[in-house]
């Protein structure tokens, strides 16, 4: 196996071609490799945001970003999962977050791509405190978000949300 | 016998009750996460962020938890508001 860590939990910055290329690196059984990156927006419900600073809970944070690559992997079959979280302070565009997933085909690529931001967003220990010009405050969770990740256990016999998903996107 | 926890504090309800970590003996009658933070949340106004009501998720050693999850000693307990990272 590659010596990378599927998981890092950090303050420095990634470079998403580095990690994209290292996703297929030596080997001939990919055939797709979907990823996504995750920026600070200068806005956010209304007002502006100069800067903000994720918290996170050192210990459980890694533990529990390996646990959603794992139930990632029991549901697809994946040839390779990069995840990075960084924490600290971060300026509009700024990158947070990388997910990339190799596999054969395309599907369960992006499938596991966004299952793993989904289950991030409600399941991994961040939490976003924006600078804005009326001062600091800590972000509010999304029921979105909450929906976003309830539709993959929908998904598996409970009936889709359609209207929930079509609405999300 | 005694059971002493670790109990921590992230984000908003950190800064709320005005601490980030602390080592507790559990009083008699306090068995459950659920039961802890009620405990926790009658210590007085700032504690409120812990009240029933109040959208508080909890982790029982590292692992996200229900209220009803039992306490054994040497756990560390983390309460925290639901999380916004990605």
């Amino acid at each position: 196996m590659d010596a990378k860590p599927e998981v890092s939990v950090q303050e420095a910055d990634f470079d998403v071609g580095a990690e994209i290329a290292a996703l297929s690196a030596g080997r001939r059984d990919v055939g797709a490799v979907a990823s996504f990156v995750g920026l600070v927006r200068d806005a956010n419900d209304g007002s502006g945001v100069s800067a903000m600073t994720l918290e996170h809970y050192p210990g459980m944070t890694e533990r529990a970003l390996e646990d959603i690559v794992e139930e990632a992997r029991t549901r697809w079959s994946l040839l390779g999962v990069r995840v990075i979280h960084r924490h600290g302070r971060l300026e509009p565009a700024d990158r947070i977050v990388f997910v990339g997933v190799a596999g054969a085909h395309r599907g369960e690529s992006f499938a596991a791509c966004e299952f793993i931001m989904d289950y991030l967003k409600t399941r991994a220990p961040f939490w976003k405190r924006e600078e804005t010009p009326a001062g600091g405050r800590w972000v509010d969770a999304r029921e979105t978000d909450d929906s976003a990740a309830a539709r993959w256990a929908a998904d598996e016999g409970e009936g889709a949300d359609w209207d929930d998903i079509q609405q999300r996107r | 016998m005694t059971m002493k926890v670790k109990i921590l504090y992230f984000a908003g309800l950190r800064e709320a009750v005005g601490q980030a970590a602390e080592e507790l003996e559990l009083p008699a009658g306090v068995a459950t996460v659920g039961a802890l933070r009620a405990h926790l949340a009658a210590r007085g106004e700032a504690w409120q962020a812990l009240a029933v009501g109040r959208n508080v998720r909890a982790a029982l050693n590292q692992k996200m938890a229900a209220a009803d999850a039992a306490l054994a000693a040497a756990d560390e307990v983390a309460f925290f508001p639901p999380v916004t990272g990605g």
